[in-house]
């Protein structure tokens, strides 16, 4: 009995070949269009607040000079001194931690291999402030702090590239003029998009950087861990007034530095974000019901075609259910092959795609689920119905359908 | 005229109503019909009389408003869609003036149709239904669809349709209707041929006494009533 239906299913979609693929057209576009949108518009977001995590959240960044794009002409402002990291670091409520920061970049050789890569000189406050786990070896100590000893924890990427992946703690190599030694490997945080490959750094005493590489003790960076249970906003005017007040800057005088709030910028841009994804949902809804009304149309076309054909299903002898299976198995046939096709072309969509957007490839199975059993729903409504009301005409009624 | 008990199909005081309220119309009136297992019979009258009706609730496609109809001495208008259904597929064969055939299928395919609701097997289906296309000598073109056959071989692979689950009476409304006269001469032959050889009951409505000349019995309708009932001996010959 259901060999029969599905047979008699499949020879009918087979002989309206031209329907059966427009309806799956419209469910495939619905299918892979909201697949491909949601994933991409997921991906996107969480790209973005990887890129945010990246960053750090509740950390100052403190430069010299009064912020992006302005400045210009004038005296270049003073960097920061050693004493502004502790003034920073005992005189305001809230602050865990202060790394001042100086940097450089020279090409690293070892054993004929060489890379140029960025020399980030901090303190062992760095990794309180932003923290980084290490792969291997150790962080630095205290003597060899204060010494400025030519010690260094390097990024996956220079071990990558210098030590050809291999171990490199204990390794001695060269960084310009000056020969390290490899205490430590950090793990792998990589892309980010606002400062390229994070993985892409030497990490060494700022005494070591400002005698060997700057030439210079002036910190051009300040990272400010501030305590979650502060807001940033407090901590950053009380650091304002005491930069204010040690930097002389009289009353009525602009601030020649600035502070920039990391948790500020993630949460404008995570809100950005949402939006965005929600924008996309909507029009991803939109094309659902779009393929929903092609299936909608394509059923409703056919619909004198097939009470006809009904009526002389049921003239010979068909009993209505054998009938109306048998629309029912079509319609489930041709929405699940939709289903399916649209999910194959926006994952294969999704995986063009994501390299070319910089975003992680992701697999959201509920949305997949979602979206295949919206259309598979529309199809088999729109295919069932029809025929439902059609078997239940008189067989010469059915006939006689116009 | 066959007693009640011989009869395969009667008909008592039917009546049949279209519609409702003030475009209600009564179509049959009380008709009384005894049709005789393996008759010929021809029903003639006037556009509108109610033959295609009459024909209809014969072949279990419609229902009667009022009265009795006795198929093989059981009542057919208390029986549901289904069981009526049921009946269709195991007893009567339909043909229409329009063919009605599936598009886009094949002449086999057309007629394995019900063989399928029987649920015959594939090979004995295939079989069946090659068997009943050399019947009405269209074998040959089993593989062609309705597009591709001229309007007497599509109704001839309607009748083998009709015909090929073996029923016991064969309906036909107007089946020439459609073709031209030398095309219908071949229907009609094919349909006496039936009659004879198989022992088929068929039920013909004509509007053409030419056609009515190859059946042996001709029941004339009239404003929704039998009016009435001639019987012909042989082809042509008219014997009240
Ligand atoms: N579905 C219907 N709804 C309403 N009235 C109908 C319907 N079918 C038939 N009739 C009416 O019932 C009457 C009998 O129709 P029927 O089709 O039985 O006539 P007929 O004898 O077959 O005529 P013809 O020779 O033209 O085919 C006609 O007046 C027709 O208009
Ligand atoms: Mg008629």
């Amino acid at each position: 009995m259901f060999g029969t239906t599905l047979l008699l299913a499949l020879r009918s979609i087979r002989r309206h070949i031209l329907r059966s693929f427009l309806t799956i057209l419209g469910i495939v576009i619905g299918v892979g269009a909201v697949v491909t949108m949601v994933t991409l518009g997921k991906a996107t977001t969480a790209a973005v607040q990887s890129q945010i995590a990246a960053l750090g959240t509740n950390i100052l960044q403190i430069r010299p000079g009064q912020g992006f794009g302005r400045g210009g002409g004038g005296p270049r402002p003073p960097d920061f001194t050693p004493e502004d990291v502790t003034a920073i670091a005992t005189q305001i409520a809230g602050v865990t931690a202060v790394a001042p920061q100086a940097q450089a970049s020279a090409t690293a050789i070892y054993e004929g291999a060489n890379w140029s890569t960025t020399i980030n000189g901090t303190t062992a406050a760095y990794f309180q402030v932003q923290p980084w786990p290490l792969a291997s070896g150790r962080y630095w100590t205290t003597p060899e702090e204060q010494a400025g000893k030519a010690v260094c924890i390097i990024g996956n990427t220079v071990r990558q590239n210098l030590f050809r992946g291999g171990e490199a703690v204990g390794e001695r190599f060269r960084l310009g003029d000056v020969s390290c030694d490899v205490i430590g490997t950090l793990s792998t945080r990589g892309q980010a998009g606002f400062g390229g490959d994070q993985d892409d750094v030497v990490i060494m005493p700022i005494k070591a950087v400002q005698r060997r590489f700057t030439g210079s003790r002036d910190i051009r960076l300040m990272l400010v861990g501030v305590d979650q249970r502060y807001q940033t906003a407090g901590v950053q005017s009380a650091i304002t007034d005491l930069l204010r007040e040690r930097r002389t800057i009289t009353d009525g005088r602009e601030d020649n530095f600035n502070i920039f709030d990391t948790k500020q910028i993630s949460d404008t841009l995570t809100g950005t974000t949402t939006a965005l994804t929600r924008i996309v949902a909507a029009v991803a809804a939109i094309s659902l019901v779009v393929g929903g009304i092609g299936i909608m149309n394509i059923m409703l076309v056919s619909v004198t075609e097939r009470t006809r054909e009904i009526g002389i299903r049921l003239a010979i002898g068909a009993v209505a259910n054998e009938v109306l299976l048998q629309f029912l198995v079509e319609a489930v046939v041709l929405s699940c092959l939709g289903g399916l096709i649209g999910l194959v072309i926006a994952q294969a969509v999704i995986a063009g795609l994501t390299p070319l957007l910089d975003v992680p490839w992701t697999f959201d199975p509920q949305i997949n689920m979602i979206a295949f059993a919206i259309s598979a729903v529309i199809g088999v409504v729109f295919g069932y119905f029809p025929a439902r009301r059609a078997a239940a005409l008189n067989p010469i009624d059915a006939l006689r359908h116009e | 005229m066959a007693s009640d008990a011989a009869s395969l199909i009667a008909l008592r005081n039917v009546t049949k109503v279209y519609g409702q309220g003030a475009t209600q119309f009564q179509a049959l009136k009380g008709v009384d019909l005894d049709i005789a297992a393996g008759d010929f019979v021809a029903v003639m009258g006037p556009s509108g009389s109610g033959k295609s009706t009459t024909m209809n609730i014969l072949g279990c496609l419609d229902v009667p408003s009022a009265g009795t109809f006795l198929f093989r001495g059981h009542h057919v208008e208390t029986l549901d869609r289904d069981e009526r259904a049921l009946l269709r597929r195991r007893y009567l064969g339909f043909v229409f003036q329009g063919f009605n055939l599936l598009s886009r299928t094949t002449a086999l395919e057309n007629v394995e149709l019900p063989l399928l609701y029987r649920g015959d097997e594939k090979r004995a289906r295939r079989a069946t239904a090659m068997a009943a296309l050399e019947k009405v000598g269209l074998d040959r073109w089993w593989d062609h669809t309705p597009a591709e056959l001229s309007g007497g071989q599509q109704q001839r692979v309607a009748i083998a349709r009709a015909i090929v689950t073996r029923p016991d009476v064969l309906l036909a409304d107007e089946p020439t209707g459609n073709l031209d006269s030398e095309r219908s001469v071949e229907i009609m032959e094919l349909l006496t041929d039936l009659n004879r050889e198989s022992g088929i009951t068929v039920l013909m409505v004509t509007h053409e006494p030419d056609m009515a000349a190859f059946a042996r019995t001709v029941v004339h309708f009239k404003d929704g009533l039998v009016e009435r009932i001639e019987t012909q001996h042989a082809q042509g010959e008219k014997v009240s």
